[in-house]
């Protein structure tokens, strides 16, 4: 919202403080100020001038020569403009001063453009004259002025007078942030009083008076309010014998400071009471109006209604409309019809000044796909006490600017007001509970600037209508503070029981995941959480797949964010087809992120949120590279069995000879593998990518920080070395199980150090070595002991039809 | 005898000093002290030395023997200095040829940013704690004072599943979940992803993460909100770093304010990083409502608390000045490496 600093002064007449102060204690007193600009920036050395002669240009067709008054001498200005006539009163800048812009209206330079004496085409010329745009400044602004050429003033200025004081514009325009519980602020005259009290100076609200003549407004018109839940107060009011004119300079200025076009003085006087009194009003032209009657209810589902805009525009039965006697004429507390708009020959106008529902009219304006000024007030639900105060105003701005005349009474049909809210006074509470010691003379000397009126009687504070937001103690402490000054309140930290700062264990558990993957070279991506059901094809997932089943937005930005994922690889692999489409070379990546798998669909309740640590990788690195980072990160985390990996992972998108099941006792914690190379395809990446999904809920059970010592080794090992000609069917998983097993409580370790696969090895056969280690905890080991072991595990090769080699 | 001992050590020391590998100073040990070398033969034949001169020839031999030793042992320390130096001279490194690193990760600047925070208030007593990112409307909205109608439920803010499930747009749903659990005091931070029908472009994302804040505790007042964030903000700025409260308005909490550092970059004169203003806007706060203590069965009489929620990406585009936040989502390992 935007306001002239002027108009609010006229409310505060002894506000006195630089654009700066102003800004610096409005914001800290709660009224946030954007910014500001001063409407006279760049404006020097313009004063007025009256041209008393023009001859042309000897030289140049499209040139003048001034001869112009201003004031105290008489100058020579050479000009271009072509409206200017002899008697004109323009604003004219002296050599050596400052215009804000150029005549064509385009961005205003940060340092104005100086102005100097020069010749133009031979002939002298000492200054300029000014368009409006050259004073930084624009013809919505400035209805009057002409759309090609110098500003001539509509009344009378003396020359030499100030001609940037003549046109209104030395003074600011602020700019504030109103949050949304202050309705009161998007009004003039509530910022009016903010600003009152926090520079602790008298507020004037105008003196509303309005005569009207001694006919009956119930002699015009009735009014019927149907729907009382959408419509808890219509005021209605009648104004004749219209004469329809620019309003008064003055209005004008303030309006324009709103950022509010001025029309006529009918129209000015409804926004002008808009801005003032944060009470949007409406005119009809009552002889538009059938049956002399107003009647307030819904909209029929299917109606259309053509807006004074002259849109057509589809109703529903949730829409309040204003109708007449026949026919609808207004979207309520939105915008007017057509049919009853005012033009330029009304005779008699029907002011209203209505309270609807606020949620209503914000949830209509979305639906019809029209939110006005009106309805962005409105929306945020009024004050129905001040209907009253602000038809009355605009009625007697009518009788004031001579735009026609009142009709005595007002229409007023209302549900019985909300009563004022009370709320005690405690003033230990609030000391309390700011941590401050503001005394009971200040905290009360505040609320009677904020109109919070207190009887000491019953120790009770008073809320007045407009603050809406006032409703309890807390609320109360918010007042004071405000105006006490939260920069004055003390830094203190809390007191009280200590309490063990910690992260929960799920989470230390991601640190050690982050930790181990940077380490072994990843680095750390985030990916979104929604996603294009697109991505299930890309992945190559079969229609039925369980993984398809995703929780759907109801409202997404578009397709590609629709789905909560049910699978991290999408992520993953869009950030490595991006790194490789830069020509990235060598790129690791993980991430730490939820899947969403839903309980039910639809979804009925809280979906199950995974926590994925899932890892990517191209370049230098393959499967086992891969499969290393796994076990790093499990044996960080205290995992320190030996997982067991299943190459029958069943996942489509995978290469189906290099897919793992990643297993932990009894539980699949993840899978591993070399990316489908159709699916590389699809996402544009043109080698080979392996991934890595630890699917965390599953392993937390596993996970542990405890740490114990388990002695070193005190007698010798012993070590065998065995060399087999094993099937290729069989996995080096399945000798090492059968090693496992058979080897015996003396059995420590065992290490795979060579395979191989060729010439010298028979077909469907591999070359396959261990070196198995033997140590017992409580004796050297007899050369018997081994012997046996080593013979029990040979027995069991023996049954995967391994044969030794020599 | 005396004379022979000394030609047989005057001659062994002329060899020593002769020798120049180390193998030949070892023949020369062998030719003299060794089974059959001429010190050795001396000592045998002892038997034909009286048997009163015995001592003393085993004495002159001895000493033979030892300072042979001596000499052997001085040059074979002497040979090996200098041959270790002369492998140190070709040895020699250009020690400004590139260093050979293991390629480490990088954690993301969002994270990096997180665990700074997490740290300071871990360091406070809090503790960190998760909650659902897919939450009900009444987590979101209504137990946190926002009602039915309330324009923040707006959907153009706000992703909704259906009429009662939502994305949360907030950590502060958080806050009630803890509550909830009814174990007082609490210092607890949460931080987490939230989301907001926001299209994307250099200061939006539809996805970000936010911090919440969180203490209830008997006598818990605005001067402590004030005490906690100004003393977090001197230690994820620096040391020099000023705040000031601005009231504003959250339907959680009452009264509520935003807090601005003073700039990290100028210090407060104002510079193009700050826009001129000196301050930087860097979260939200406030006392906890009493309407939202009560929906949580907790007595607003007896407790009261603070909250303040921060956003993370906020405090990385601005610490790390990154200027695109799109840069965040891109996962760019050239971006990454940065961190």
């Amino acid at each position: 919202m935007n306001t002239s600093l002027s108009w609010i002064k006229a409310y505060v007449p002894e506000l006195d403080c630089t654009d700066q102060e102003y800004r610096d204690a409005m914001t800290l007193s709660g009224t946030k100020v954007e910014g500001f600009s001063r409407l006279d920036n760049n404006l020097e050395k313009i004063v007025v001038g009256r041209i008393d002669r023009i001859e042309r240009h000897p030289d140049a067709d499209k040139l003048i020569i001034c001869q112009v008054n201003i004031g105290a001498e008489t100058i020579q200005i050479v000009t271009g403009a072509p409206n200017v006539k002899e008697g004109d009163l323009v604003p004219v800048v002296l050599d050596g001063g400052k215009v804000a812009g150029g005549h064509d209206g385009g961005p205003l330079p940060e340092d104005g453009i100086k102005i100097k004496a020069g010749k133009l085409r031979g002939i002298e010329s000492c200054g300029m004259m000014c368009a409006i745009e050259e004073l930084g400044t624009s013809r919505d602004l400035y209805p009057e002025a002409p759309e090609d050429g110098v500003y001539v003033f509509r009344k009378q200025v003396t020359p030499g007078a100030d001609a940037v004081e003549a046109l209104g514009l030395h003074d600011t325009v602020v700019e504030y942030e109103i949050t949304s519980n202050r309705v009161d602020c998007y009004s003039v005259l509530g910022i009016a009083r903010e600003a009152a009290a926090t520079f602790k100076k008298p507020f004037h609200a105008p003196a509303v008076n309005v005569q009207g003549n001694n006919e009956d407004v119930n002699q015009y018109i009735s009014v019927e309010v149907k729907d009382t839940d959408l419509c808890t107060r219509y005021c209605a009011r009648v104004c004749k014998n219209i004469k329809l004119a620019p309003s008064p300079e003055w209005m004008q200025r303030r309006l324009a400071s709103c950022g509010i076009r001025p029309i006529n003085n009918l129209v000015d006087i409804t926004n002008y009471v808009m801005m003032e009194y944060g009470q949007p009003m409406h005119a009809y032209d009552l002889s538009t109006i059938a049956g002399n009657k107003i009647i307030v209810r819904r909209a029929k589902d299917g109606d259309t209604f053509q807006t004074l805009d002259g849109q057509m525009r589809k109703l529903d039965s949730e829409i309040l409309m204003i109708c007449d006697a026949e026919k609808e004429i207004g979207l309520a507390g939105i915008m007017g019809g057509e049919n009853s708009k005012i033009t330029d020959t009304v005779d008699t106008v029907l002011f209203e000044a209505a309270t609807f529902n606020g949620a209503n009219i914000r949830k209509s304006a979305k639906r019809v796909g029209l939110r006005t000024d009106a309805s962005g007030i409105f929306e945020k639900g009024l004050d129905p006490r001040n209907a009253e105060a602000a038809i009355n105003r605009a009625c007697q701005l009518i009788e004031e600017l001579g735009c026609g005349e009142v009709v005595g009474g007002i229409v007023d049909v209302k549900e019985p007001f909300a009563e004022l809210r009370q709320i005690a006074f405690e003033p230990e509470r609030i000391n309390k509970f700011l941590g401050t010691e503001i005394s009971r003379e200040e905290m009360l000397e505040i609320f009677e600037r904020l109109e919070l009126a207190y009887d000491a009687q019953t120790n009770l504070i008073t809320v007045p209508s407009f603050r809406q937001d006032i409703e309890c103690f807390a609320d109360i402490a918010e007042e004071a503070a405000r105006f006490y000054g939260y920069d004055k309140i003390p830094t203190t930290l809390p007191m009280g029981e200590s309490t063990t700062g910690k992260l929960s264990f799920k989470l230390r558990i991601e640190q050690k995941a982050r930790d181990v993957a940077e380490y072994c070279g990843f680095s750390q991506g985030m990916c979104y959480s929604f996603e294009s059901p697109k991505v299930f094809d890309k992945l190559l997932l079969p229609a039925d797949s369980p993984l398809r089943g995703a929780i759907t937005i109801a409202n997404p930005l578009g397709e590609d964010f629709s789905i909560m994922r049910t699978i991290s690889l999408n992520g993953i692999l869009t950030s490595l087809a991006a790194n490789y489409n830069r020509r990235n070379k060598n790129v690791r990546l993980y991430e730490l992120g939820n899947i969403y798998i839903p309980q039910s669909l639809p979804v009925e309740d809280y979906p199950d949120e995974r926590m994925q640590f899932t890892l990517g990788m191209y370049g230098d690195g393959d499967f086992f590279a891969m499969k290393g980072v796994v076990e790093e990160f499990l044996a960080g985390i205290g995992m320190k069995a030996r997982p067991k990996y299943d190459p029958n992972a069943g996942k489509p998108f995978l290469h189906p000879g290099r897919q793992a099941l990643i297993r932990y006792k009894d539980a699949v914690i993840g899978y591993l593998g070399e990316v489908h190379p159709e699916v590389t395809d699809n996402y544009d990446i043109d080698t080979r990518v392996y991934v890595a999904v630890l699917d965390m809920p599953e392993l937390l059970p596993y996970a542990s920080f405890e740490r114990k010592y388990e002695g070193i080794a005190k007698y010798p090992a012993v070590s065998r070395d065995i060399s087999m000609v094993v099937p290729k069917g069989v996995l080096v998983g399945d000798i090492e199980q059968v090693i496992e097993q058979r080897g015996g409580k003396i059995m420590e370790e065992y290490e795979l150090f060579d395979i191989y696969e060729g010439a010298q090895i028979k077909a469907g056969f591999k070359s396959v070595a261990y070196s198995i280690t033997f140590r017992a905890e409580d004796r050297t080991l007899e050369e018997s002991d081994v012997a046996s072991a080593m013979k029990k595990i040979l027995n069991g090769l023996e049954g995967l039809g391994i044969e030794l080699r020599a | 005898m005396k004379e022979k001992l000394e030609q047989i050590k005057a001659e062994a020391i002329r060899q020593i000093n002769e020798s120049e590998a180390l193998d030949k100073l070892n023949d020369v040990r062998v030719s003299f002290l060794g089974k059959k070398g001429e010190l050795t033969a001396v000592l045998k034949g002892m038997k034909d030395v009286a048997p009163e001169e015995r001592p003393k020839v085993g004495q002159l031999v001895n000493e033979a023997r030892e300072e042979i030793e001596r000499v052997l042992e001085e040059a074979k320390a002497n040979m090996e200095r200098k041959l270790r130096e002369a492998r140190m001279k070709a040895e020699v490194l250009d020690v400004t040829l590139p260093a050979m690193k293991s390629r480490l990760g990088h954690r993301h600047p969002n994270t990096i940013a997180l665990e700074e925070v997490e740290r300071i208030f871990i360091g406070m007593g809090y503790e960190v704690v998760e909650g659902p990112e897919i939450e009900k409307d009444y987590y979101n909205f209504e137990a946190l004072n926002i009602p039915a109608d309330h324009p923040a439920k707006d959907e153009q803010d706000t992703f909704y599943i259906n009429s009662d499930i939502l994305l949360r747009t907030q950590t502060s749903g958080v806050q009630v979940h803890e509550m909830e659990k009814g174990k007082l005091p609490i210092r607890m931070l949460a931080p987490g992803r939230v989301f907001r029908a926001d299209e994307v472009d250099a200061t939006h994302s539809p996805s970000f993460h936010q911090i919440e804040g969180l203490v209830i505790d008997r006598n818990i007042t605005f001067a402590d909100l004030k005490g906690t964030l100004a003393e977090f903000a001197r230690e994820l700025f620096g040391e020099d770093t000023r705040v000031k409260f601005r009231p504003h308005h959250f339907p959680f909490t009452e009264p509520s304010a935003e807090m601005d550092v003073s700039c990290f970059k100028c210090g407060g004169s104002g510079c193009r990083f700050c826009k001129g203003e000196g301050w930087i806007e860097i979260l939200g706060c406030g006392m906890v409502h009493p309407k939202v203590l009560r929906m949580c069965n907790i007595d607003p009489d007896e407790y009261t608390g603070f909250a303040f929620g921060v956003g993370l990406e906020r405090i990385a585009l601005l610490k790390y000045e990154i200027d695109d936040m799109r840069l965040l989502y891109e996962n760019d390992i050239r971006f990454l490496r940065q961190f």
